[in-house]
């Protein structure tokens, strides 16, 4: 039987790893490389790399720093981040990448996901949404690091996304981000009983029980972990780890 | 010296970084006098089946590619799309495949209710069926990255050297004589992939 799907969510800045809380206050945690070859160890399912640089400094990808991490990465290996045309996504498949992710061009240029798509395969792109409660405690759909608002329902821009080609969805919480409180169950139930893609649900990932909750309650086929990978504990020190598999389902 | 094949239609960056990491020697290449010396050959391949037979067929590489597999008999390792190719055609498309395997490639399909979703993404255990050099000292704890919409079952039981289920049980690892196909990624998968490819590498 299929297993259930647990990824390490890198965030990247500069050349280096940090961790974001609600998506602000980037810590510096280590070195990209290291951590990879951690995980490769510790035979983690799949990793995913999120440039938070990028989008909002309409930065390049780091060809050079994705190939590093490529090389070292004996699992499939997704990146997000600055990718707003297709010749970029080309580039970083030809490197080594399984999944590219997309976010911010989406908005502006969904028939990108469509080019992608159609030589790579829906397999190969992830649609990442990102969620911010609004004053009104209603989900909004927001890109660009949380500073672009955008007017769909969560639900409605994930059919958009998966009818343009993505063949999976990363749903981000990010009021729950960085938080260790747990993900938001309620928004990825909303995601996955409307699509039928597998939904890697993110945001608060604390403990196993967390992560067990967005699986048999939110319908996710995988959970990305951010701080309880990257964190001993949550206020305590850096150290890379990654919870043992007869814990999580 | 391991030769890849690209046909572009792969994801050969992966394969090589694998085989660099274990020490086995490899190169890329279409070029035909560089398959025709080749020992061994790995054709990866990513995408649709026949995108791929076309490539195949516009680079004029069948006719290399069967005497290789079939005068020759060089150990040949077919890898995801790559290993579907091996097959006599599938239902993905029209074209033949390389038809060195009396095999065929059928499409999942589920109902409508059902939990299971299409492609086969993550990860999955195998099940030994015929004992082979390929999957020597492997065990029930062995696991391996899948990506795939199509499936492969042999026409002979015996050319099923590994299973594993996804509401129907495929065939995940097959051999015929010095012919091999893996339909997961071991380029992905670990120490297990790695153990794999090893296990080619010394066929």
């Amino acid at each position: 039987m299929l297993q259930t799907r647990y990824i390490p969510c890198l965030l990247l800045k500069d050349n280096g790893l940090v961790k974001t809380i609600n998506f602000k206050n980037p810590n510096y945690v280590g070195d990209p490389i290291n951590t990879v070859r951690i995980f490769n160890e510790k035979e983690v399912d799949e990793l995913i790399f999120l440039d938070i640089d990028a989008s909002p400094k309409h930065k390049e990808p780091n060809y050079k720093l994705i190939a590093e991490i490529a090389d070292e990465c004996f699992m499939p290996l997704a990146y997000g981040g600055g990718i707003t045309h297709f010749e970029q996504a080309q580039k970083i498949y030809n490197i080594g990448v399984e999944k590219i992710a997309i976010n911010t061009a989406a908005h502006k240029d969904l028939a990108l996901i469509t080019r992608i798509a159609e030589v790579y395969g829906n397999q190969a792109v992830i649609g990442i949404i990102d969620v911010k409660k609004n004053l009104f405690g209603k989900y909004q759909v927001v890109s660009n690091s949380a500073n672009s608002k955008h007017d769909d329902k969560p639900e409605e821009w994930a059919k958009k996304l998966i009818e343009a080609g993505v063949g999976e969805i990363l749903i981000t919480s990010v009021d729950k981000e960085g938080t260790w409180s747990g993900l938001d169950v309620e928004l990825t139930k909303k995601i996955t009983s409307n699509v039928n893609v597998p939904v890697i649900a993110h945001g608060g990932a604390g403990s196993a029980e967390h992560i067990k909750e967005a699986i048999t309650i939110g319908g996710a086929s995988a959970v990305a972990m951010g701080s309880m990978v990257v964190y001993q504990k949550q206020g305590m020190g850096v150290l890379i780890n990654f919870p043992d598999r007869k814990n999580l389902i | 010296m391991i030769t890849i094949i690209n046909y572009g239609m792969g994801n050969l960056g992966s394969v090589t970084n694998m085989l660099k990491k274990i020490g086995v020697p490899c190169k890329i290449t279409s070029d035909i006098n560089e398959i025709e010396q080749a020992k061994k050959i790995i054709l990866p391949g990513v995408g649709a089946f026949d995108a791929a037979v076309s490539r195949i067929d516009e680079l004029n590489l069948r006719p290399v590619l069967t005497y290789k597999a079939k005068e020759q008999k060089i150990p040949f390792l077919g890898i995801c799309l790559g290993m579907q190719l091996l097959c006599e055609g599938s239902e993905e498309g029209v074209l033949k495949g390389l038809n060195f395997v009396s095999a065929n490639t059928i499409k999942f399909k589920f109902d409508n209710g059902s939990d299971l979703k299409i492609p086969h993404m993550g990860w999955n255990f195998v099940k030994e069926n015929t004992k082979s050099k390929l999957t020597e000292g492997f065990t029930d704890e062995y696991r391996f990255y899948f990506v795939h919409s199509y499936y492969v079952l042999c026409d002979k039981p015996e050319n099923s050297i590994l299973k594993t289920t996804h509401g129907v049980e495929f065939d995940s690892a097959i051999q015929h004589e010095n012919v091999y196909g893996a339909q997961f990624h071991p380029e992905k998968s670990h120490k297990y992939g790695m153990h794999l490819l090893t296990n080619f590498s010394k066929i």
